[in-house]
């Protein structure tokens, strides 16, 4: 075992994954030599050469497009997109292409494609850097959706999401990058794709929530049991498809339920988590299933991240509604 | 708008490469391709029995025993001298229009009668026949060719990758970001821009200022060439030339092919009447790409009346065949769509697929 940041844990498993699979290609803008924006791809040209891990010119699209050419000749292809407020520009290659290639072939060809990107707030980056689209992704038949929230997923996770034989989105959040270390094993282990997990066990309310939004959750119920109520955090760790199984147990045991995702209202995957709720668990319910989000506005200029991203705060005064209905 | 001297020069680098005349006179004998009597032949069965084909595909889409066509007539020169330049094991991405390109590179007039209907067995592509599906985002296949192509490169085969769009799709960012990766990793890429002159109802003069598509080529810092798209062996040597440039590890090409097509964009509603003067297609009707190789091929005593004849029933015996065989082809349940979304199927779609199961099997 080896204490490990978030990004380590994402070095290590392209490492583990290059040299136990010689078709894995790591490329991207500015990730050979240099390494990554974010040394995501530190040393990895260097201990296995250009022809797997190497740069590419200025554009998304190509690089989705390369992506999809790559996976037809067998290779499995590991791709950047610098910051996944670019993803615009690549997503004709990600939901229109990868996502379809199995289906539109009837089966004949398929797309093992990873595509691996930087998204989340509170490092006040410039313009569509931070925004979360999860939301768009989700929305798309064909890719899994994956976000870690701890070096220990990330690294099991990144792996499955490799080893998976259809695209997967995986993105990662900023702010979790480096700011904490986890016990992380140096050997190879897999955590499956569209499973969540239980960072936190309660019995009066249910918080669903995923990246960043996890620890500000995990804050919010330790400021919750000061105040006697014992919440249950779940982490997605897969936004689509859901895990379904597990949120709906969670809220059968504590009949209350509150989804907190750092996307604005009308983005982000909550509202797909309140109608499974709704259709699978409401004569458990208690209190009606809320949202805390971000506001229905353009991502925020950096200085005003702090007033605009939800905090631990906002989800103790949303528990709170739900825990006293 | 005055051209300036820079202009003319990278214009002037661009001249038609043509073989053979529109009285199908060879006026290139050096640039004339290697071929046998046989071949050459085969060459003009394929463009007849591709006329037919048409011909038959838009009778049998008004019938409603087809589905979405993009007519072809016009365009078998560069369609089929641009395939017959390949070897069986090379990649071909084609755009929507470009069927006939990856049927005689083993893909089932069956299979594609299947695909212009919407069903999903049109796009199990077979075995060992290296073609995608037909491409419906105009672009898209340019980005995956510039894949393709470096994924043969690092698997050190000797093959090439190949695809195909239209002249409209010349003015995509994917157009130019496919040429511009495939030249900067050095790949086998061949990149054909079909100039039929019209995108839908918008001529080739509004797409952009260039004189040629071909130039677009120096973006990409590639090899470009403007082609006769109505002479096939103008289109074949080219593409020959283009591919042999790949493999020797000189990079992709870019092939423009200056053509026609005779009908409408496709069978969806579009009227040609509205956007082409007659005289138009007057000037491209003299230009015929099967008219002029028939007078070569005849004037070499290798084509008679017979021959066309034989062709032209063997054409539509086998569409006969097909689309009969096509109409055998079971209905598509909602269950099979879900068998083939992913290699493990995630919790929603199980549980979809038991709900559509017992509706099925009411």
């Amino acid at each position: 075992m080896a204490q490990m940041t978030m990004i380590q844990a994402i070095t290590d498993a392209m490492r583990n994954e290059l040299k136990n699979d010689e078709n894995v290609l790591v490329f991207g803008e500015d990730v050979g030599q240099n390494g990554g924006v974010f040394r995501a791809t530190e040393g990895l040209q260097q201990e296995f050469g250009e022809e797997r891990v190497f740069d590419t010119p200025l554009a998304e699209s190509g690089i989705g497009g390369m992506s999809a050419g790559l996976s037809v000749t067998g290779f499995r292809p590991v791709m950047e997109i610098q910051f996944f407020g670019f993803v615009f520009e690549t997503m004709d290659a990600v939901v229109a292409q990868m996502a379809r290639m199995r289906y539109r072939s009837g089966g004949h060809y398929h797309s093992p494609v990873t595509i691996r990107s930087p998204f989340g707030g509170g490092v006040k980056t410039p313009e569509l850097h931070a925004d979360s689209l999860e939301g768009l992704m989700a929305q798309s038949p064909g890719v899994h959706v994956v976000i870690p929230s701890t070096p220990y997923d990330a690294k099991g996770l990144l792996i499955s999401a490799i080893r998976d034989n259809d695209p997967v989105v995986y993105l990662e959040h900023m702010k979790l990058y480096r700011s904490f270390r986890e016990e992380v094993p140096e050997e190879e282990y897999t955590i499956p794709l569209g499973k969540a997990d239980v960072k936190r066990e309660g019995k009066d309310l249910t918080i669903v929530t995923y990246g960043a939004m996890v620890h500000t959750s995990l804050k919010a119920a330790e400021q919750l049991e000061k105040e006697g109520y014992d919440a249950e955090v779940i982490d997605l760790r897969t936004v689509s498809p859901l895990d379904v199984d597990t949120i709906i147990n969670s809220v059968e045991k504590t009949n209350r339920a509150i989804v907190v995702q750092e996307a604005q209202k009308q983005a982000g995957v909550a509202a797909n988590v309140v109608a499974e709720i709704n259709d699978r668990a409401i004569l458990s319910l208690e209190a009606p299933v809320v949202r805390v989000t971000a506001p229905d506005t353009v991502f925020p200029f950096a200085a005003a991240e702090d007033v605009w991203l939800p905090d631990y705060k906002d989800v103790v005064e949303k528990a709170k509604q739900v825990l006293e209905f | 708008m005055e051209k300036s001297k820079t202009l003319e020069q990278v214009e002037n680098q661009f001249e038609m490469f043509q073989i053979m005349n529109e009285d199908g006179e060879i006026v290139n004998e050096e640039a004339m391709p290697e071929l046998s009597d046989d071949e050459l032949k085969e060459l003009m069965k394929r463009m007849v029995y591709t006329r037919i084909w048409d011909q038959r595909a838009i009778s049998l889409n008004r019938q409603g025993r087809l589905g979405f066509y993009a007519p072809v007539a016009g365009q078998e020169a560069s369609m089929i001298g641009s395939q017959y330049a390949l070897d069986e094991k090379d990649w071909i991405l084609p755009g929507y229009r470009d069927i006939p390109q990856i049927v005689y590179h083993g893909v089932s007039l069956e299979q594609a009668f299947l695909w212009s209907r919407g069903h999903f067995q049109g796009g199990q592509m077979p075995e060992g026949v290296n073609v995608m599906m037909p491409q419906i985002i105009i672009g898209a296949q340019i980005t995956q060719t510039a894949g393709v192509a470096l994924g043969l490169k690092r698997k050190q085969k000797d093959n090439v990758a190949i695809t195909y769009t239209g002249d409209g799709g010349a003015s995509q960012g994917d157009f130019y970001e496919g040429i511009n990766f495939a030249g900067a990793y050095n790949a086998p890429g061949i990149f054909v821009v079909q100039n039929n002159q019209f995108a839908i109802s918008v001529p080739v003069e509004k797409q952009s200022a260039a004189e040629t598509i071909a130039q677009k080529a120096v973006a990409a810092g590639i090899h470009g060439v403007q082609v006769d798209g109505m002479d096939i062996l103008a289109v074949l040597a080219a593409t020959h030339e283009a591919r042999k440039r790949g493999l020797e590890g000189n990079g992709p090409s870019l092939i423009e092919t200056v053509c026609f097509r005779y009908g409408p964009h496709t069978m969806a509603g579009d009227d040609p009447t509205r956007y082409r003067s007659s005289e138009t297609e007057d000037e491209w009707e003299k230009k015929d790409p099967l008219v002029r190789f028939r007078k070569y091929l005849e004037n070499k005593g290798l084509w008679s009346e017979e021959a066309e004849n034989e062709t032209v029933e063997q054409a539509k015996e086998d569409i006969k065949d097909a689309i009969k065989k096509a109409d055998g082809a079971p209905k598509q349940k909602v269950t099979d769509l879900m068998d083939l979304m992913y290699e493990e199927m995630p919790q929603n779609l199980k549980e979809q697929y038991e709900e559509f199961e017992a509706k099925e099997s009411k």
